[in-house]
């Protein structure tokens, strides 16, 4: 492990490995406590479905109503821009698809590398800009915890070692594409204990909003 | 026998042209990466070079790094400077058998001692396991490794097998077999990987000895930089398939018969260090990616533990997909319980409420 090929097939090998554990075993439990626990019952006669508006919550929860985009442009603009280019990068760069293909098993097409180049690097740029933006506003500077500064540098880094690793800016390459995979075992190993875990929650949470409302019949 | 005439005295006994051995020399010179002004200078140094005495042992090997040397198609100038050097002791290219080779080895490290170069091919048995795993002439590979090392002025490790431990070093290592440079620690080594090596580098790197008396500049795993400095990647026609994203996805797909690139067949050229791109093989005719098959990253250490041949080089090792369903497995149960055991909690809670009335609080206070 000492040199750059040993430390790049541990971080690739038991390094990943146990990244996953972590990752799988936290979240599942964080996700089976969550729906076990449920909500209390509600003896009410229902007034509508709970499915459907649950599922409708989803999707229009996640587009920012016009008082919310009004007080914060740069929260619902810059913050759209680099989950997108963070789940491009993630889901749609080859090499990515080929990891996907080994974990899971199941492959999907991708794009040319050039657009995935272009996106990390507008998603990195955003990032960068959400930090700055962090440190500069008067309220958010105050209320931001050492968690958030830890969510940012773990989402952070992987961009900026893959980014480095695809352009070949650190030799030898067997050290950068191990700091790249390194940065996502640590995002991993940080997800289900951080802020992280809204990747599945939020969904979880906008359905029970909607589903709350569509039984009560109204619209959320 | 190191004998004592100049390499131009012998290169002219052996009917080079100045001619031709101009043309080596500027070819030595470019693939060192040296500006072509250094030709000359290479031809005069090589000149007055005297036949320094190679002896060359072969340990846990498979022969593959003599074969490579030997394909180095004659005649060239490649083959004739090792006619030129003095190669006092292969067992594969040597006429000379038992006691007799062992007599030349003896005699020839005892008449050059610290000025002879040390060629090894293989691997060998670390210090601490059975010596028997290989021996020569009933001598551990380890105790001539030691003997020969004492008098070398340097020491090159040709092939993955002497340069990183190689296949025998492979898991779970058996032999407990190690790297030459995991041995020598107090002469210079210079790391000549590849299963087999260039053969263009094995000579490359000597010429670079003979023209400049010292060791060329190495990389961090003692790779002369000259040949091993870029990666195959970098320097591979097919890189603008990878750059537009263009894959073969099959070995009989329309993008591998448009020559498209071979990383998602397993190609480790991104992470490989070696000059088959650029020098190519049998007599610069082709080299692997060309003809079709991903690089395997036979220059690099524990090649053959980095995962399959075939297997992507962002994949994963081992069975990430079991593990991840195991460790998802056990959360969802230790969830399960933890919620099951929370509900129970509120429950008995419940159950267990005794209320009191305002009054029952007065009395009691």
């Amino acid at each position: 492990m000492s040199d750059p090929m040993g430390f790049l097939l541990w971080v690739k090998g038991p390094g990943l490995n146990w990244a996953l554990a972590i990752f799988a075993l936290g979240m599942l439990v964080r996700i089976v406590e969550i729906f076990m626990l449920g909500r209390k019952t509600n003896y009410a006669e229902p007034k509508g479905g709970e499915w459907g508006p649950g599922f409708k919550t989803i999707l229009t929860r996640s587009v920012a109503d016009p008082g919310t985009f009004a007080r914060a442009p740069f929260n619902v603009v810059v913050g759209w821009i680099w989950h997108i280019g963070f789940l491009i990068t993630l889901l749609l760069f080859i090499p990515h698809i080929e990891l996907f293909r080994g974990v899971l098993g199941i492959a999907w097409p991708g794009l040319p590398n050039p657009v995935v180049d272009a996106v990390t690097a507008i998603t990195i740029l955003a990032l960068v800009a959400t930090l700055v933006h962090r440190l500069q506003h008067p309220v958010k500077k105050r209320i931001s915890t050492p968690e958030d500064y830890l969510v940012w540098t773990v989402t952070f880094l992987p961009l900026l070692t893959g980014y480095l690793a695809y352009h070949r800016l650190v030799n030898p390459y067997p050290l950068i594409l191990g700091l790249h995979i390194l940065s996502v075992n640590l995002f991993l190993v940080v997800f289900p204990f951080t802020k992280l875990t809204h990747v599945f929650t939020a969904f979880i949470a906008r359905w029970y909003n909607g589903a709350i409302f569509g039984r009560k019949g109204v619209e959320s | 026998m190191a004998a004592r005439k100049t390499l131009g005295e012998s290169l002219r006994e052996h009917g080079v042209s100045r001619r031709g051995f101009l043309k080596f020399c500027a070819a030595t010179a470019s693939m060192m990466a040296l500006p072509p002004s250094m030709g000359p200078v290479i031809a005069a140094a090589l000149e007055k070079a005297r036949r320094p005495s190679v002896i060359w042992l072969s340990f846990q090997e498979c022969t593959g790094c003599t074969e490579s040397l030997t394909r180095s198609h004659s005649p060239t100038v490649e083959d004739l400077i090792f006619d030129v050097i003095s190669l006092d002791y292969h067992h594969t290219l040597q006429v000379a058998a038992g006691a007799q080779a062992e007599a030349a080895r003896e005699q020839a490290m005892k008449e050059n001692h610290g000025e002879y170069l040390l060629v090894v091919d293989g691997s060998l048995p670390g210090p601490n396991m059975n010596p028997g795993y290989s021996t020569i002439a009933g001598i551990s590979n380890y105790e001539m490794l030691k003997e020969a090392v004492a008098g070398a002025k340097a020491i090159v490790a040709v092939g993955t097998c002497a340069a990183f431990g190689g296949l025998p070093a492979a898991a779970p290592n058996p032999t407990g077999a190690v790297s030459v440079l995991d041995i020598v620690k107090d002469k210079p080594v210079i790391n000549v990987p590849g299963c087999p090596p260039v053969p263009m580098v094995i000579t490359g790197v000597l010429a670079q000895y003979l023209v400049f008396g010292k060791l060329p500049e190495l990389d961090e795993y003692h790779r002369p930089k000259a040949f091993f400095g870029q990666s195959i990647h970098d320097r591979c026609y097919r890189r603008p398939f990878y750059d537009k994203g263009l894959f073969a996805e099959s070995f009989d797909d329309e993008g591998a018969r448009k020559g498209w690139c071979l990383y998602r067949l397993g190609c480790k050229g991104p992470s490989t260090y070696n000059a088959c791109a650029t020098m190519r093989w049998n007599s610069g005719t082709s080299w692997p990616v060309e003809s079709g098959h991903p690089c395997l990253g036979c220059s690099e250490p524990k090649f053959w533990d980095a995962g399959g041949f075939y297997v992507p080089l962002s994949a994963p090792l081992g069975s990430p997909g079991s593990t991840l369903l195991a460790a998802g497995v056990t959360g969802a149960v230790v969830g399960g319980v933890a919620a099951a055991l929370a509900k129970k909690r509120a429950t008995t809670a419940a159950a267990e409420r005794e209320p009191v009335t305002v009054e029952e609080l007065e009395q009691k206070l």
